[in-house]
């Protein structure tokens, strides 16, 4: 019993990250209409920002928790204005080949810099420790991925449905010229809001630095598996993403305690499943 | 999705600077420049670029002419490699065998993979199609006959139909040429057939296809399945000149640097893809120095490509005669 809740917790981990990276790569879809192939390797940069900081600037976690994302947005910023907005005219496919581009400098620069091994990062004194619930030992950290990244998760929700910016950017989703027609400056708001789901990437790559190895191969097979993530929940929903992040999460990690050879296809298989019964998607709408 | 490469040919067509007879001069040019190259170049590495220059125009009959981005055609590659690898190094069938296994197994794997993929289009079609190509991945590096990390090593060339021993180099360079032309063949046929102008019309305009009475499902399907089993003739071919099926040929970069191939080389047009195959290998053999710059580099290309040189070699040759005609 003490395995199954142990992976079940490592899925709840794992299901965070997923729920994060996809619900940034949602956010971006939905008003930028590029999925953003570079969303694990500005993952990676986000971890490596707070591991440079730590070990070279002495910057700690909490600053990193800010910092890097900031620095991560604004690197995000910088390319949607000069490289990714020629693109809006073109089809998105387009966008997702500008981004697998940079995502393969992105990991060469940083496997150039420091070569194929991971670096571990500290877990902030804090947080450090655990408490035993009696049927399992729960790590303090990692109780704060799961709750920090469900707060973001149901704040970026709240903002996105219940708040007048929100408003903006789901008309901006479905109708970008009528906006701007209505005095709204949208292509300042399409660099906001890629800078924002990049800087949800950069976040996520800090709260994952303490977990997993920081490495510069961290975030491209992540973002595969995120990529399978968005078609099982479908990107037409933010609820959604956050949802099936989180579920397919605890699914892998039931997989792992059930049958741990399969655990790195499940989600693909899943993938395959809701292709077959529900090709749009668990919460996606039919075109 | 739209493609520079095929209006540029369209309005080459129109203007008179490809006719029928120029072109049939240009292919018998590049036939025999086929047949005397391997005199001149070292035959290993003109055996690569054909098998590339075949995986990119299959990759094109699907991205060009169909209009489906996959992002996971190292799929086929690689499979069809190890299952080729495999036949030969522990069952000892001859080449022929092998090499006919490794294209059935990709056929088949196209099958599955494309009709799940077809479900859904356009971006989605790209994240499945990448998403399978992982399980497979993960699947090699698991299963216990591709070898895991190592690979599969010293598969043995044999002799082909019991008459044509594999080991000269130029003996199999004129068997893969052969076998290139064949590849081209079929994916040249299909595109000029009935059936490819469906393809295209596919890609122009999807809902009027559907509305003109086309089981456009069933189009997309067999585009994926000549194209999946024409890639898995490429990777057994490659398995069977290099020797070995490494995980590398399974690897997410390999269905990038498919991508970039027949971006590089004008997508949408015949001789693209295989122009492209010949730039990005030729980079790949001289930058193998540099270590991980060769990553970023490729990645540079790619970024330059895809914002400033969309139509490719073939297409921007194609833009220029337009401007000189003669």
């Amino acid at each position: 019993m003490q395995a199954l809740y142990g992976q079940l917790l490592v899925g709840l981990i794992n299901g965070s990250f997923y729920a994060l990276l996809s619900l940034g790569l949602a956010v971006i879809f939905g008003l930028v209409n590029v999925v953003n192939f570079a969303h694990g390797a500005l993952y990676m940069t986000g971890a490596f920002l707070a591991w440079f900081g730590m070990s070279q600037l002495g910057i700690g976690y909490w600053p990193a928790l800010l910092l890097s994302p900031l620095a991560t947005g604004l690197l995000g910023m910088v390319v949607e204005r000069t490289m990714l907005r020629r693109l809006y005219q073109l089809d998105n496919l387009y966008g997702l080949l500008l981004t697998f581009g940079l995502t393969l400098i992105i990991e060469g620069l940083f496997h150039h810099a420091y070569g194929n091994s991971g670096s571990s990062y500290p877990v902030p004194e804090a947080l450090q420790g655990g408490a035993n619930l009696g049927f399992m030992y729960l790590p303090r950290y990692r109780a704060w991925v799961v709750l920090v990244s469900l707060v973001v998760c149901f704040g970026s929700w709240f903002v996105i449905e219940r708040t007048r910016l929100g408003a903006y950017l789901r008309a901006g989703t479905e109708n970008p010229r009528l906006l701007q027609a209505f005095g709204v400056n949208v292509p300042l708001m399409m660099t906001l809001t890629f800078g924002f789901g990049v800087a949800l990437a950069g976040f996520a790559g800090v709260m994952a630095a303490p977990i997993y190895q920081v490495s510069p191969s961290m975030g491209s097979s992540l973002i595969i598996v995120v990529f399978a993530v968005v078609v099982v929940g479908g990107m037409g929903s933010i609820l959604g993403s956050i949802v099936t992040g989180f579920g397919l999460g605890l699914v892998e990690g039931l997989t792992k305690y059930l049958y741990p050879p399969a655990a790195s296809t499940v989600v693909f298989v899943i993938m395959a499943v809701v292709l077959l019964f529900r090709p749009a998607g668990l919460f996606g709408r039919e075109r | 999705m739209s493609v520079p490469g095929i209006q540029e040919s369209r309005t080459a067509w129109r203007l008179g600077i490809i006719t029928p007879g120029r072109k049939r001069a240009f292919f018998i040019a590049m036939g025999l420049l086929g047949l005397a190259l391997p005199l001149a170049v070292y035959p290993v590495f003109l055996m690569n670029v054909l098998c590339m220059a075949l995986f990119a125009s299959a990759f094109n009959l699907l991205l060009g002419y169909t209009g489906l981005l996959s992002f996971g055609h190292a799929a086929f590659l690689g499979s069809a490699g190890y299952v080729t690898g495999h036949v030969l190094k522990a069952w000892g069938w001859p080449p022929e065998a092998g090499l006919l296994a490794g294209t059935l197994v990709a056929t088949l794997l196209g099958l599955v993979i494309g009709g799940l993929a077809i479900r859904r289009s356009g971006i989605y079609f790209a994240m499945i199609t990448l998403g399978f190509a992982q399980m497979l991945y993960f699947l090699a590096v698991q299963l216990p006959f591709t070898g895991g990390e190592d690979g599969l090593q010293g598969i043995p060339r044999g002799t082909l139909f019991g008459l044509v021993p594999l080991d000269r180099p130029l003996t199999l360079y004129y068997v893969v040429y052969a076998i290139f032309l064949l590849g081209f063949f079929v994916i040249y046929r299909t595109i000029h057939s009935p059936f490819g102008h469906v393809l295209r019309s596919i890609r122009e305009n999807e809902p009027r296809a559907l509305s003109l009475g086309y089981d456009v499902d069933r189009y997309k399907l067999v585009a994926f399945v000549i194209s999946a089993g024409l890639s898995g003739l490429a990777g057994s071919t490659k398995a069977l000149v290099l020797q070995f099926a490494t995980l590398t040929d399974s690897h997410w970069h390999k269905s990038g640097e498919v991508v970039l191939m027949t971006l590089l080389g004008g997508m949408g047009t015949v001789m693209g893809p295989s122009v492209g195959a010949l730039v990005v290998v030729t980079m790949d053999n001289y930058l193998s120095g540099v270590g991980d710059w060769v990553t970023v580099i490729i990645g540079s290309v790619f970024v330059v490509g895809v914002l400033a040189f969309r139509r490719g070699f073939v297409g921007e040759a194609l833009h220029l005669a337009r401007n000189f005609p003669f």
